[in-house]
């Protein structure tokens, strides 16, 4: 790669070692890939997670006295006071979460520690160039927002908001935005479960690649989008993906394979979305816990289930959570969302998210949740994936039917 | 014996250098579906379900799952040095890059024959990243 004299300076360590360490790894991903050159950045997400690999890297950049140059926002930890009040944690993984969340902090991160950063706390525009790992964040802002990112790890994303740039290949060349595989939708999307389902499937089908999909004519709401995102980057490996007519860089299928024949043609049926939902299945029956916000509930999902919950009373064998954003929860708190959903006997917790050791007291209870992510990760013993709705429903009877 | 020796060229991503028995495996590998405590690969319908990848050279097509989990994992291992001692790949994605940065593996991609054809498990591998070199001794046994 060639470096400009600045970069030089910064990988020679004239700029403190945190700066050294963080180009040394972008320099390290841009000869892997063979970019020319580094290319200046607006904003970074660093997909911080609580766990020792994290805390080793960011203590790293940290302790070399290391700052973010662009707006660099966090992903979930937890908030260790709230979980302790609560649920025992082993000491050493609570020590760990501290650590990571104080050396976030020192490199001036935007202590957001949500995984939705895109739509409040760090948002990108239409062409910036930038670098947001975490699963959701990288297809919306590739295709919802139309700004470029590479499928970044939590680290790479970090050392591009303290370097300022990033390599240039992948997704910030526009011949690589190229779609792939052709996903002809016959399907009927009723909702944002739906999606989550389309994204499991489509995911599972083409593991990496850029799907186009046809077929859908009604617009798909921001949910909507986020649910696809999520899923379709998690049992697959879905940087970007089209919807001609609804996605912002191509307006017709022409256009999304920049002239050229799909690679593979895929067909989505309503049957192949009821085998998806069967198949994500490990339990049913009785349950302990309900768990939403995977990836964290927007404002209005928190409407929704403050206005399904109204007046109801979830069972005594039941604990609820719903996971968000210090952001979305004191306009929630505002707007009387909390309250109901506190009367009815659930909690709304931010900070933190369903892949974080402060869960384990319900390691071997059976839950439920919206989010097939929550089943994936396996955190739990068994659990049941259904939307919001039957999750209220089966909350409020501690069984699923 | 020289005569079974090969000497292949590969395209150094993290440097350093590692030799050990060879692990072949056809399919993508998520370091956190091993055993930290053992290195033993815990995914039960993986081609490589119970076997141990510490200190092999391990070859495999390319890194799977989320970056959180991935690295992670082989951060784990190394810490009680029980990750690969080198690392081959075919396809090579950010996240395993980052991985390997992180647990100071040295990882080589383009080998300049097929690795799936010239290594076997069993094999005695040397990757030397900095030199751009993979010597492959086959096993006779």
């Amino acid at each position: 790669m060639n470096l400009t004299r600045k970069e030089e300076k910064m990988l020679s360590g004239e700029r403190g070692q945190g700066t050294q360490t963080a180009m040394e790894l972008l320099v390290a991903i841009g000869d892997a890939f063979d970019a020319e050159k580094m290319i200046p950045i607006n904003r970074a997400h660093a997909a911080s997670s609580g766990q020792e690999g994290d805390l080793y890297f960011v203590e790293l950049l940290a302790k070399g006295g290391a700052k973010c140059l662009v707006p660099t926002s966090t992903n979930p930890v937890y908030d260790i006071e709230f979980f302790h009040r609560m649920f025992e944690i082993p000491s050493d993984e609570a020590e760990v979460a501290r650590r990571v969340m104080e050396a976030y902090k020192k490199v001036g991160a935007i202590l957001s520690w949500s995984c939705l950063p895109y739509l409040t706390e760090n948002i990108p525009l239409f062409g910036e160039t930038v670098a947001f790992s975490e699963s959701s964040a990288t297809p919306y802002v590739n295709s919802v927002i139309g700004a470029a990112t590479n499928r970044e790890a939590a680290q790479s994303a970090l050392a591009a908001g303290v370097v300022g740039k990033t390599p240039r290949y992948g997704l910030h060349i526009r011949e690589n935005r190229k779609g792939t595989v052709l996903i002809r939708v016959e399907a009927a999307l009723r909702g944002s479960f739906d999606y989550t389902l389309l994204g499991q499937f489509v995911g599972e089908q083409i593991g990496y690649g850029i799907p186009v999909l046809t077929g859908i004519t009604k617009r798909p709401n921001t949910e909507e989008l986020i649910n696809f995102c999520a899923m379709s980057n998690t049992s697959g490996a879905v940087s970007m993906f089209y919807i001609p007519g609804f996605t912002v860089e191509a307006q017709t299928v022409q256009e999304a394979f920049q002239g050229d024949v799909p690679e593979d043609e895929i067909t989505v049926t309503d049957a192949d979305l009821k085998r998806t939902w069967e198949g994500m299945q490990t339990a049913s029956g009785k349950i302990d816990f309900v768990m939403l916000g995977c990836p964290h509930y927007t404002l209005k999902q928190m409407a929704e289930a403050a206005r399904l919950l109204m007046g109801k009373k979830i069972h005594g064998g039941v604990s609820f959570w719903i996971c968000t954003s210090a952001t979305t929860k004191a306009l929630a708190v505002r707007m009387g969302y909390v309250d109901t959903i506190e009367k009815a006997g659930g909690s709304v917790v931010v900070d933190t998210c369903i892949d974080e050791p402060c869960w384990t007291v319900y390691r071997d209870k059976v839950g439920m949740t919206d989010s097939p992510k929550c089943a994936y990760y396996r955190r739990f013993k068994d659990v049941v994936v259904a939307g919001l709705e039957n999750c209220v429903e089966a909350a409020v009877k501690g069984k699923y039917e | 014996m020289k005569g079974d020796e090969a000497r292949l060229k590969c395209h150094k991503i993290v440097g350093g250098c590692g030799e050990g028995e060879a692990l072949v495996s056809h399919e993508p590998i998520c370091f956190y579906l091993t055993d930290p405590k053992t290195g033993i690969v815990r995914e039960k319908t993986h081609e490589l379900a119970g076997k141990n990848l510490a200190n092999k050279v391990l070859v495999f097509p390319s890194g799977k799952a989320s970056s959180v989990v991935q690295i992670d994992g082989l951060f784990k291992l190394k810490s009680r040095n029980l990750a690969p001692i080198a690392m081959i790949v075919k396809d090579v994605e950010t996240v395993l890059i980052v991985s390997a940065v992180l647990a100071k593996v040295p990882l080589v991609d383009r080998l300049e024959e097929d690795p799936f054809e010239a290594i076997h498990t069993g094999d005695r591998v040397r990757v030397d990243a900095e030199k751009g070199l993979v010597t492959v001794r086959k096993n006779i046994s």
